[in-house]
């Protein structure tokens, strides 16, 4: 646990009941949660290495109660800490001990569906697949698919622009998202873009999406949906190492071909995978890739014949083509239930989320077998292969006396490893508090105020969200003048984690 | 005129001219410098900021000096059997950076995206004469927030780009339009919808005031082959089709309103459905044409007013004003205006970046009645 949050605001606690008073005139009956056993639930993400029970939970059901709410912490000055469904890798939903938990669980519907210009209009607490569930009866589905896609809310998947296995060809959220309604920290309720495209102005909803729930409480979404591709086939290649297996994805792409999806994974994964499900992954390679295509029929049987010449080319040792839907969905078991997979060989593991240029990956992962020897941690490795996004699996035990400390180190190690060969620290979990301290491996001072600036534009008190994203809080009156020196940190009794 | 070399000249300018009080007009190739309202400023070039800094064609990624001629990027990638998948376009002259700056997107935006969907990072300078950079140059990212969404789009009213990084995209290998005649503004809006939402993968969907409807079917040529068979019958019920070559004329007709007749030229954005009542309603001896779908509407016509701009918002979208005589532009807005909570909003993230004004130089009026507002 070594990322501090913000010491808790003594006079907030001091007003605890009053705070609960206020807002249960704001939402009535079960919607504030305020019992100590009865906020336990909502203590963590899906970052669990990391718990604190909020100071009390608040469920609306209105975007006039939202409003309302947020309207009340702001003349207070209470914190607000905005949740979907929590599944969050990154911390972006961790409670404080001194702010309002404000859960979106309650606005579930889907609002509109419109075929003919092709968009839903839904409420931020529908989940992912529930959008997909909407309109699949007429042969559309909404494109993001990220893993956790049962549980995640599309207003998760706003506040963190949620991406998925399929995002190299479909985008991530916000290539993918239309309009949203959102409530600013002041209560004050905001429409950006809408249901037409590239509205006059500055692109706010294109900063809205991915800031991590600091910028406003999404109360509406407005998503594009796709007509569903007549067909999928995936085809199962096995590698003696991941350095073929690279470059076998960069000729694919070379050849001007752009798979639905393209997964990697390595020995690690691949044994931890086979051993959970069973689905016949080859044991003996060094890496296995993934490829599917989807399309019409016609597309798919081409491309599956290019990506097996290609893969040959490359030093395939071994290559399956899934013949029927079943087997598709039976390569994929293996790669989907990954982290469970891990989870079972290990204690504990953490799930790093770096990008890094593709052309690096070999040297990457043999860095990445060096540092796995220098701290004594056993590392498994699966890859958005496509767009060169990393998902390091570093195994440890929590019961054992830090460890925790040393898994996190090795983690931090690896990203600083990404952004060092041209990468980033994040390529789908978000920052949150997972990645906030290291985000000035990536931006520098100027880069980091000019993003906080932005944030005071939105909500100048900072009561929104504090302590995720940034490393350090200025003041916006400090960010705000003009001339700031550079050098030495110039203010020492600032906050900073 | 100023023209800096590189970045660090560039930020020495713009804080110079915050630092006194000035105003600066931000150009890359002067080809949009009639677009938004009469105003003196002393301009700043950055065509002189040319040239590749970074493309390896497997990544899919290019970084290039924002001041680089368009025409020379799309040269570049196609060269690698690549493209800029939003299909930029703009007058000879254009740069990569004033073609984003001005969110440009062609008819591909349908299905591919616009200009910030594939504006991947950057480095600017601000209105504060800072450097900074946002994004990054891979193609997934969501590390911090996503400041080149606000930087595309944007006419120079934040800060100005003097490297981007793009997403690049394979180009297709094939490529066929097939197009149906003789349709009403509303057939031809439901014969798009019906292709754009049909999994035969359209690309692109426009249509003409002659009744003339396009639809572009691109990718490996067993799948467009087998697509263009498909469509046909997905289309039965509204229109017949028929394979068109040379189309390149009618696309480009569609993309850019080219050839549309009038002074007075609207860019509009619309829900596609609202597209035929916004043709119907158009003032008499208007002329117009249809891409996205419908979701986009140019239309010309002599009227100095803003009727059009009226009707598109009665119908849920909005008008730009993209071409006019000098003093109706004094009159008119190029832009839409915001609603007033958006409008504030914008004025405070736009300030965050530039708190001296230093870009505020009256091609956008509203800008300033929104500064005033705020102070």
């Amino acid at each position: 646990m070594s990322i501090a949050m913000p010491v808790p605001d003594a006079e907030t606690l001091a007003k605890r009941e009053r705070i609960a008073r206020a807002l249960r005139a704001i939402v009535p009956g079960e919607g504030v949660i305020d019992a100590p056993e009865a906020l336990r639930p909502w203590e963590s993400d899906g970052l669990t290495a990391y718990r604190q029970p909020p100071m009390l939970v608040v469920l609306p059901e209105t975007t006039a109660q939202v409003s309302a709410v947020l309207k009340w912490c702001h003349a207070e000055g209470v914190k607000v800490v905005p949740r979907g469904a929590g599944t969050s890798l990154s911390g972006g939903a961790l409670p404080l001990a001194d702010a309002v938990l404000l859960g979106l669980g309650k606005f579930k519907r889907v609002l509109e569906v419109d075929y003919e210009d092709r968009v839903a209009v839904v409420q931020p607490g529908v989940t992912n697949l529930a959008i997909t569930q909407a309109v699949e009866g007429r042969g559309f589905y909404y494109a993001p698919d990220p893993s956790s896609q049962i549980a995640c809310t599309i207003g998760g998947n706003v506040a963190e622009n949620s991406g998925g296995v399929h995002c190299l060809k479909y985008g991530l959220t916000t290539n993918n998202v239309l309009g949203v309604e959102i409530v600013m920290m002041d209560g004050e309720i905001v429409r950006l873009g809408g249901r037409h495209l590239d509205p006059c102005g500055l692109d706010l909803l294109g900063v809205v999406v991915g800031s991590e729930g600091l910028l406003g409480v999404v109360t509406e979404v407005t998503v594009r949906i796709l007509p569903k591709p007549e067909t999928a086939r995936a085809v199962l290649v096995g590698f003696p190492d991941a350095e073929q297996a690279g470059a076998c994805v960069a000729q694919v792409i070379a050849e001007g071909i752009i798979p639905a999806g393209m997964e990697m994974m390595d020995r690690p994964a691949i044994h931890a995978a086979e051993a959970f499900v069973q689905v016949g992954y080859p044991l003996d390679v060094g890496a296995l890739l993934i490829v599917e295509v989807d399309g019409p029929a016609a597309e798919c049987d081409f491309l599956i014949g290019e990506i097996a010449r290609i893969a040959g080319a490359n030093g395939a040792v071994t290559s399956r083509v899934s013949e029927n839907e079943a087997e598709r969905m039976a390569f994929w078991a293996g790669r989907k239930a990954a982290f469970p997979a891990v989870g079972r060989i290990s204690p504990d593991y953490l799930c790093m989320d770096g990008t890094i240029p593709r052309r690096r990956l070999p040297d990457v992962l043999r860095r990445m077998e060096e540092l796995s020897a220098e701290y004594g941690l056993r590392v498994a490795n699966v890859f958005h292969a496509g767009d060169g996004n990393l998902h390091p699996l570093i195994l440890y035990d929590a019961n054992v006396p830090g460890e925790l400390d040393k898994a996190e180190a090795f983690g931090a190690d690896i990203l600083r490893l990404c952004v060092s060969v041209g990468g980033v620290l994040t390529g789908e979990h978000g920052v949150g508090i997972e990645k906030r301290d290291l985000m000035p491996e990536m931006f520098s001072e100027a880069d980091l105020k000019q993003q906080q600036r932005v944030k005071c534009a939105f909500d100048p008190e900072l009561l929104l969200n504090p302590g995720k994203v940034f490393p350090v809080l200025h003041r916006c009156a400090e960010l705000g003048r003009m001339h700031v020196h550079h050098g030495a940190l110039p203010h020492p009794e600032l906050p900073r984690f | 005129m100023l023209e800096p070399r590189d970045a660090a000249e560039l930020a020495e300018i713009v804080a110079d001219a915050a630092a006194r009080g000035r105003k600066l007009e931000l150009r890359g190739g002067g080809t949009k410098a009639d677009f938004g309202a009469p105003r003196e400023a002393v301009v700043v070039s950055l065509a002189g900021l040319t040239g590749v800094v970074d493309y390896d064609p497997a990544e899919l990624v290019l970084t290039v000096r924002a001041g680089t001629p368009l025409a020379e990027v799309q040269a570049l990638v196609a060269a690698e059997g690549q493209m800029l998948a939003f299909e930029p376009w703009g007058e000879p002259g254009a740069t990569i950076g004033g073609t984003i700056a001005a969110g440009v997107a062609g008819s591909r935006r349908v299905t591919a995206g616009s200009a910030r969907d594939h504006l991947l990072g950057l480095m600017a300078v601000s209105g504060r004469g800072e450097v900074f950079v946002a994004g990054a140059k891979v193609v997934k990212n969501v590390t911090g927030y996503d400041l080149p969404k606000l930087m595309a789009g944007s006419w120079g009213r934040i800060g100005a780009m003097a490297d981007l990084t793009v997403k690049v995209l394979p180009v297709p290998r094939e490529v066929v339009t097939l197009a149906a005649r003789g349709l009403s503004p509303e057939a031809a809006h439901a014969a798009m919808a019906c292709a754009l939402g049909s999994n035969a993968e359209v690309s692109a969907a426009a249509a003409l005031s002659d009744g003339t409807v396009l639809l572009r079917v691109a990718g490996f040529a067993p799948s467009v082959a087998a697509r263009c068979a498909a469509l046909p019958g997905l289309l039965a019920g509204h229109c017949g089709l028929a394979r068109l070559e040379d189309a390149a004329p009618l696309w480009q007709q569609a993309m850019t309103g080219e050839g549309l007749k009038g002074a007075v030229r609207w860019d509009v954005h619309l829900p596609p459905r609202a597209a035929p009542a916004l043709i119907a309603a158009l003032p008499a001896g208007a002329e117009w044409a249809m891409d996205w779908g419908g979701g986009r509407v140019w239309v010309c016509c002599d009227a100095e007013d803003d009727a059009v701009r009226q009707l598109a918002a009665g119908l849920g979208g909005e008008a730009r004003l993209v071409a006019a005589p000098e003093a109706m532009r004094e009159r008119v807005p190029a832009f839409h205006l915001r609603a007033k909570g958006v409008a504030a909003l914008e004025a405070r993230v736009r300030r965050s970046f530039d708190p001296a004004g230093v870009f505020v130089t009256g091609r956008f009026p509203e800008d300033a009645d929104a500064d005033a507002v705020l102070a």
